[in-house]
């Protein structure tokens, strides 16, 4: 009897320490989430990504120094205002020799269909790829963060990963943030 | 007896976490979202159905005058879309999610009309955090909800329900979408009803 009612009472506990354990958005110095995706459909998102073909994979998976990864909504008034923003990252990135092939930038479209992340991307002509999460697990898994919502992921050629970079909201002049991102990931 | 208690440890577990609402909130609204939980997914019987016209009404807009169905008919398909309430969770992202189909709203010749029960104070503030909407946002506060009581989507709490009604030219409902309140109607179910309005 005394099994069971402890038991029970670790039934009641358990959504609570899930609640604690989910609910906090990843931080620098900490390992990244293990974000798994589906191959990407379009085949210029699985060259851009260097990802497979088929099946899934997960993030630390892709072979890139530093990964990108923005959270957002396609119904979020922010993440559609900083949609300018991002592409101009995009393209700065792919522009500088230096970097292009080193840093990636992926979206993940929290509660959105591929249709509604297929209407975004066409809409703001956004050139990476977005993925859309339509039951929330990644969105969950990073700590139901507001959006848009940015995390930088450094990655080892020993194979080891670190967040360098988590925060909420826009981050304004693209440049800047340019810069700020090879600072904090320590991108030679 | 263990294998009892373990299932009962599961089913515990689940139930709890059955009420946990997904929703990924904007940082536009800067945590000024109130969650209301999970609540009944419908709360109203609807008073009309596909086929029948649709109920006539005037309402005040948020951006002045007002605004009545009978103005489009013979010259566009109209999308109602009541939203339950300003400020809380899914509301505050369906709306601006309309702003990138307008170009697919004018391919079907169709104006969107929003609609909530709250009054024009609160909507003004409200949309204000959405940026620019490009349809007009109506107030069915005062008499309160009776467009939606109209239409049979008022709920028991005076809010109303997450619906979606398709008028076509003629005034005729096409398609009606009255949404669990907890969750947001996918864009492409919208874009599907529209796609089959009488050309």
């Amino acid at each position: 009897m005394k099994r069971i009612m402890w038991l029970v009472f670790l039934a009641a506990l358990l959504p609570g320490l899930i609640a604690y354990t989910a609910v906090r958005p990843p931080e620098p110095g900490e390992k990244p989430p293990e974000i798994v995706l589906p191959a990407p459909s379009d085949r210029s998102d699985r060259i851009y990504l260097g990802a497979p073909r088929t099946g899934f994979f997960y993030i630390s998976d892709l072979k890139i120094p530093v990964v990108l990864i923005e959270i957002l909504s396609i119904y979020c008034p922010y993440c559609q205002k900083e949609a300018p923003n991002v592409n101009k990252l995009h393209e700065m990135i792919e522009k500088d020799p230096g970097l292009r092939g080193k840093i990636k930038i992926i979206g993940i479209g929290a509660g959105n269909s591929s249709f509604e992340t297929a209407i975004f991307r066409k809409k703001y002509g956004i050139p990476f790829p977005i993925f859309p999460d339509p039951d929330f697990v990644i969105h969950q898994q990073v700590g139901e963060v507001r959006t848009p919502y940015f995390i930088g992921v450094r990655n080892r050629p020993d194979g080891s990963s670190r967040i360098f970079y988590s925060n909420v909201g826009g981050f304004g002049d693209p440049g800047a943030f340019l810069d700020r991102i090879k600072q904090l990931s320590d991108l030679k | 007896m263990g294998r009892v208690a373990y299932c009962m440890v599961l089913v515990l577990a689940a139930l709890s976490l059955e009420g946990a609402a997904a929703l990924a909130a904007s940082e536009a609204f800067k945590g000024n979202i109130y969650n209301p939980g999970v609540l009944k997914a419908v709360d109203s019987v609807l008073k009309v159905k596909t086929g029948d016209r649709a109920p006539d009404f005037t309402l005040p807009a948020v951006a002045g005058g007002t605004v009545s169905l009978s103005r489009f008919l013979g010259k566009k398909n109209v999308v109602l879309s009541f939203v339950p309430a300003a400020w809380t969770p899914v509301c505050s992202d369906q709306w601006p999610g309309y702003n990138l189909v307008k170009d697919i709203f004018d391919e079907h010749d169709t104006v969107l009309l929003g609609i909530s029960v709250d009054n024009i104070p609160t909507l003004f503030a409200w949309t204000n955090q959405m940026g620019t909407l490009w349809f007009p946002v109506l107030s069915d506060f005062w008499p309160h909800g009776r467009t939606a009581d109209r239409y049979g989507v008022l709920r028991s709490d005076g809010t109303s329900e997450r619906a979606l009604f398709v008028i076509d030219k003629k005034g005729i409902i096409r398609y009606i979408d009255v949404h669990d309140i907890n969750k947001r109607p996918k864009l492409e179910e919208l874009v599907k009803a529209l796609e089959n309005l009488p050309k």
